[in-house]
């Protein structure tokens, strides 16, 4: 479980996050959303110490992950698996060895074994036959796939995805989401995601966060979402016409469900 | 400027102090250290062995053409190529080049590295990055480099003498001769120094302008440049110094 308080952080005279709480817990996969510039990236840098806030804290499981020494942050870190928004696969190293280097730094056991355990995880991200590849000869959507990889190779158990799926067709997209989704209730992972993909707040998001200008301005689950009065948030949401159907239609499916107030916990 | 120079300096010291800490594989870190040794090395052994037998070949001619006296013996021409190549040419001019190849080299690295979020991936796995990318470059250099600087010097006085004999200044045997005269042991040591110093120079300050590149492609290219000058001036700020003190 990982908990935010009042993080803020500026750059010079101007504000990026302005007071964010929030709690995402483990098993969950937690979606930040917002608009392009809103702050998401900082805040996901500022959640995994690469960005220190000016104030506020991070909490890992009850841990003040802001006031540990270097020894301390460096264990937590050891349980992220992170995906950066580039990806940021190591240039000088084939496919293979970008998902073998955690494992080389930090895995036990033989080579066969850390080898076993790369093909599996390339497996899961349907590159296996990237193996052998560099990073520049591979398509955007395939090096996302392999910070993916690497990003889990190591069982971690908090999993931070910049962006997962921009730039991916929508069958891969559905798939990475599928595949984070299963990481996450299979390990009980703290899964934090940030997207402005509406397929993933629909099909995978178990706790959501709106960020607006800094503050959040939203927060619930996607079936919350589908009920949500913040107009903001609407208009963020359901931009486009197909979308404002997409979500009536699901209004009507959960409408059919007797007991759907109870499956909300807040309906606004 | 003055708050500049401090700001650097400053911030460089932390990053030479943050270099050490328990490595979290130390396999990983020999690998690196190998890899980066190859790399300072074999990769300028090429433009080496071409800028030191010029160099020499030079020194030897320009030598000549200032001893005109019939007084000196030819000998001495070889005496004075030998020693000005031991304590100048080769730990400076070839530390110099070194700057533009080594330095440009180290910068771009890591400023792609930075730029590209790998610097940031790396840390986020729980690797200290100064310690892993910076203290290998460094330590590689200071293994490699005083090497390269010791064949420039063997290479050069080579040059020099096949320079002397082709263009009939010096017979053989003269050369061999006047290479024997007066050798100071202590010119070595002081070569030796020069060379470490340098090294240190070149490895370090580059690596501090790559490793803190902020911004996009183009900050890569003005950190190696960056990185480059002031390498170039600390190293002849520092040949100026270790003379002053050493000789
Ligand atoms: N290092 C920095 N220095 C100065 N300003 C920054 C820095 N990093 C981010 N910003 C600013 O913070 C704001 C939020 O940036 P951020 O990258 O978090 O947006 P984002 O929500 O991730 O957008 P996107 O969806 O496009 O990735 C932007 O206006 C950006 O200009
Ligand atoms: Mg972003």
């Amino acid at each position: 479980m990982i908990e935010l308080q009042d993080i803020k952080k500026g750059f010079g005279d101007k504000q990026v996050l302005k007071g964010v709480s929030a709690t995402m817990e483990a098993g969950k996969v937690n979606l930040i959303i917002g608009a392009s510039g809103s702050g998401k990236t900082v805040l996901m840098k500022c959640i995994v110490g690469l960005i220190t806030a000016d104030s506020g804290k991070v909490l890992y499981n009850n841990q003040d992950f802001t006031a540990m020494n270097e020894q301390d942050k460096k264990s937590i870190r050891q349980e992220i698996g992170m995906l950066f928004q580039g990806s940021a696969l190591f240039d000088s190293m084939t496919v293979e060895q970008n998902v073998m280097f955690p494992l080389d730094m930090f895995g036990v056991g033989s080579y066969r074994e850390k080898k076993k355990r790369v093909l599996e995880c390339l497996d899961r991200v349907n590159l296996k036959d990237a193996a052998r590849k560099y990073p520049a000869e591979i398509s955007g959507g395939m090096k996302k796939r392999v910070g993916i990889a690497r990003a889990i190779v190591l069982n971690p158990k908090y999993l931070f995805c910049d962006e997962p799926n921009s730039g991916l067709d929508p069958q891969t997209s559905l798939l990475i989401d599928k595949l984070i989704k299963e990481l996450t209730l299979e390990y009980n992972i703290t899964t934090v995601i940030n997207t402005h993909d509406m397929n993933t707040v629909m099909e995978s998001g178990d706790h959501i966060i709106y960020m607006f200008e800094g503050l959040k301005q939203w927060e619930g689950s996607n079936e919350e979402i589908i009920f949500a009065k913040d107009e903001r948030l609407n208009d963020f949401i359901f931009a486009s016409d197909f979308l404002r159907d997409a979500k009536e239609m699901r209004q009507m499916e959960i409408f059919r469900d007797k007991n759907w107030r109870d499956r909300l916990k807040k309906p606004e | 400027m003055e708050f500049r120079f401090f700001y650097h300096f400053g911030s460089y010291l932390l990053m030479l102090k943050g270099m050490f800490s328990k490595p979290e594989n130390p396999r990983m870190y020999w690998k690196q250290l190998m890899q980066q040794s190859v790399d300072i090395g074999i990769g300028s052994l090429g433009i080496v062995f071409i800028i030191s037998l010029f160099m020499g070949g030079v020194t030897t001619l320009q030598t000549a053409y200032q001893l005109v006296s019939p007084i000196i013996p030819k000998a001495t021409i070889a005496q004075i190529v030998r020693d000005t190549i031991i304590l100048e040419f080769a730990p400076t001019l070839t530390s110099i080049v070194l700057a533009g190849v080594v330095g440009s080299k180290i910068a771009s690295e890591l400023g792609n590295m930075r730029i590209s979020e790998q610097i940031d991936a790396l840390e986020i796995m729980g690797i200290n990055t100064k310690g892993y990318l910076v203290l290998p470059k460094i330590l590689g250099a200071l293994l490699m480099i005083p090497c390269l600087v010791v064949i420039a010097g063997f290479l050069g006085i080579w040059g020099g003498k096949v320079a002397g004999v082709m263009a009939g200044i010096i017979s053989n045997d003269e050369f061999m001769k006047g290479l024997r005269q007066e050798l100071r042991i202590y010119n070595i040591f002081f070569a030796l120094s020069k060379s470490y110093t340098f090294a240190f120079i070149i490895s370090s300050v580059s690596a501090y302008y790559g490793y803190n590149v902020k911004g996009g492609a183009l900050e890569i290219g003005k950190a190696s440049t960056t990185a480059v000058v002031v390498s170039c001036v600390l190293i002849l700020f520092a040949d100026y110094a270790l003379s002053a003190i050493l000789l």
